[in-house]
């Protein structure tokens, strides 16, 4: 079964500050904790895919109809904190699993170490059909 | 033969092969599938059955014949005959290997073929890499690389194959140097990901520039870009810290540099300017230069920088060019200097996050804390590369909370 897990730009559960207002020891505790989070999901097997994104600054949206030139929106957007931050891509056996990473990764060490209790959009990706059907 | 001494050999052949059989047969986009699936054939072959006496023919031999059965299979029509008349076509007088190599870049680098859909060309029909590594080196599946591969082909094969007219020579030789530039940089800007597995494309760069420099000895911007690549990847151990954090120019334990590559580096450029045809590449090596036999980032002849990027300046009118020049300038004249260099900028370069670094260094060296932690914070906001965004968040915090306790 393969998952998305996302997460965006809104508030934390932790209401702590963004990044670039932490310490940098704090910083530099939650980078180590994805990338160490990565490595274990890549040595059991499970993990397909691990992006952040660009920030909201760089973002843009398209509108066309196919025909005339396509309307290209960029920000600021009032709208920014629903926008993707970045994601996993996982390959686990249950939705308990994938539930479970989510966790791990919700808890990242934030503000002063306190975790950082961001919110994990957990999705489960449409498979090809099974081949028994 | 060792696994990597085999690849090595491969690598090295993979143009002289191509060249011999595009030269027999014709056909550029068939001939470089036949290639590829005779290297295949020989990484598992050899390691089992031993290498050949020849190498070269025995890759030659076997790309041939799958070319022949492909021509088979492609056309029942084609018959011996007509095959053994495009034999006729082979040159009696077949240029040197190394030329092969120059031939093939510039096929690679045809000017009607984007960077995206160059470089993989080149690293497989030059370089002699599979498509699957190249894919992995890209971070794309597989069968969208040899789609891109191939569409790049069909392209780059609209005309004889051989040298271009010598009016037409420099130009092509300009895409040539540009691409394997960029190769370089995606190499170099990727090489301190997490991905370890990638294939090391600027090491790739390097060794196709070296391939490109063995044709054109005398070129003095090869010599240039070749020696701007090694100067700059004699600096890839200290780039980055254990943790794979990215480590800025002016904090890097010179001591780590590679020494060996440092001389090459220098060598080459110090010839070079020698010719007296000073191009972009080799005012961008010597810059390198004068930074790595610096014996700190204080102690860099910054007068000297400060003079070839007004050089560089003035040879290419680029604004990333006024950008390092900035930083010069403030070290010679102070950052108040820089600063006002940087203002005529914005407009040219938009909001790249590059402006917003140097700015928050040049307003930091200014003792404009607030200003410089905005700037940090705009520049990691706007960066593209993963480390970047690490670095430029951890100076923004850097700089806060050192504010803080004052």
């Amino acid at each position: 079964m393969r998952f998305m897990l996302l997460q965006n730009y809104g508030e934390v559960g932790s209401g702590c500050l963004p990044m670039t207002e932490w310490a940098p020891g704090d910083i530099k505790a939650h980078i180590e904790f994805q990338q160490t989070l990565n490595q274990e999901l890549t040595e059991r097997g499970e993990l397909v895919d691990a992006q952040g994104l660009a920030g909201p600054e760089l973002a843009r949206f398209v509108l066309s109809d196919g025909v005339t030139a396509p309307v290209i929106t960029d920000g600021p957007f009032p709208e920014s904190k629903e926008l993707l931050a970045g994601y996993r891509l996982v390959d686990v056996e249950t939705t308990e699993r994938a539930i479970a990473i989510a966790a791990q990764a919700s808890a990242a060490p934030g503000q002063n170490g306190v975790p950082i209790r961001q919110p994990i959009e957990v999705r489960e990706v449409l498979s090809a059909p099974d081949p028994e059907m | 033969m060792t696994g990597g001494a085999a690849e090595g050999l491969l690598r090295e052949l993979a143009p002289q092969v191509l060249g011999a059989v595009v030269r027999r047969y014709g056909n550029f986009a068939s001939a470089e599938d036949a290639v590829q699936e005779a290297l295949l054939a020989a990484a598992t072959q050899w390691p089992v059955e031993g290498e050949p006496d020849n190498p070269r023919s025995w890759l030659i031999r076997v790309a041939s014949r799958r070319m022949v059965d492909q021509f088979r299979r492609d056309d029942a029509r084609r018959t011996r005959e007509d095959l053994a008349a495009s034999w006729s076509r082979t040159p009696p007088d077949p240029p040197s290997e190394r030329d092969d190599t120059l031939i093939l870049m510039i096929m690679c680098c045809h000017p009607s073929l984007s960077p995206a859909s160059a470089i993989p060309l080149a690293l497989r029909a030059v370089g002699g890499l599979t498509t699957r590594e190249i894919a992995a080196a890209f971070l794309v599946p597989e069968a969208t690389m040899a789609q891109r591969i191939s569409r790049a082909k069909v392209k780059a094969s609209d005309e004889p194959f051989g040298l271009p007219e010598p009016d037409k020579r420099a130009e092509r030789m300009r895409s040539v140097l540009h691409v394997l530039y960029l190769l370089f940089n995606e190499g170099y800007a990727s090489s301190s990901g997490p991905d370890l597995s990638r294939t090391d494309l600027s090491g790739e760069a390097i060794r196709l520039a070296r391939g490109v420099r063995a044709a054109v000895p005398e070129d003095p911007e090869v010599a240039g870009l070749l020696a701007l690549m090694v100067l700059t990847d004699a600096r890839r151990p200290a780039r980055t810290r254990a943790d794979g954090e990215l480590v800025p120019l002016a904090e890097q334990e010179r001591t780590r540099w590679d020494r060996g590559l440092i001389s090459e580096g220098v060598a080459l450029i110090t010839e070079a300017l020698r010719r007296g045809q000073v191009g972009e590449y080799q005012v961008q090596a010597a810059i390198a230069a004068v930074h790595d036999q610096a014996a700190s980032y204080g102690d860099t002849d910054w007068p000297e920088i400060l003079s070839l990027y007004g050089l560089l300046e003035r040879m290419t009118g680029n604004p990333m060019v006024t950008l390092n020049k900035a930083v010069a300038t403030a070290m010679v004249q102070g950052p108040g200097a820089g600063l006002a260099l940087l203002d005529g900028l914005d407009e040219r370069l938009g909001d790249h996050h590059r402006i917003h670094s140097v700015r928050a260094h040049l307003l930091e060296q200014a003792g404009d804390t607030d200003a410089a932690v905005a700037e940090f914070r705009d520049a990691a906001r706007r960066t593209t590369n993963l480390r970047e965004q690490h670095y430029l968040t951890t100076e923004a915090a850097r700089l806060a909370t050192e504010r803080a306790h004052d």
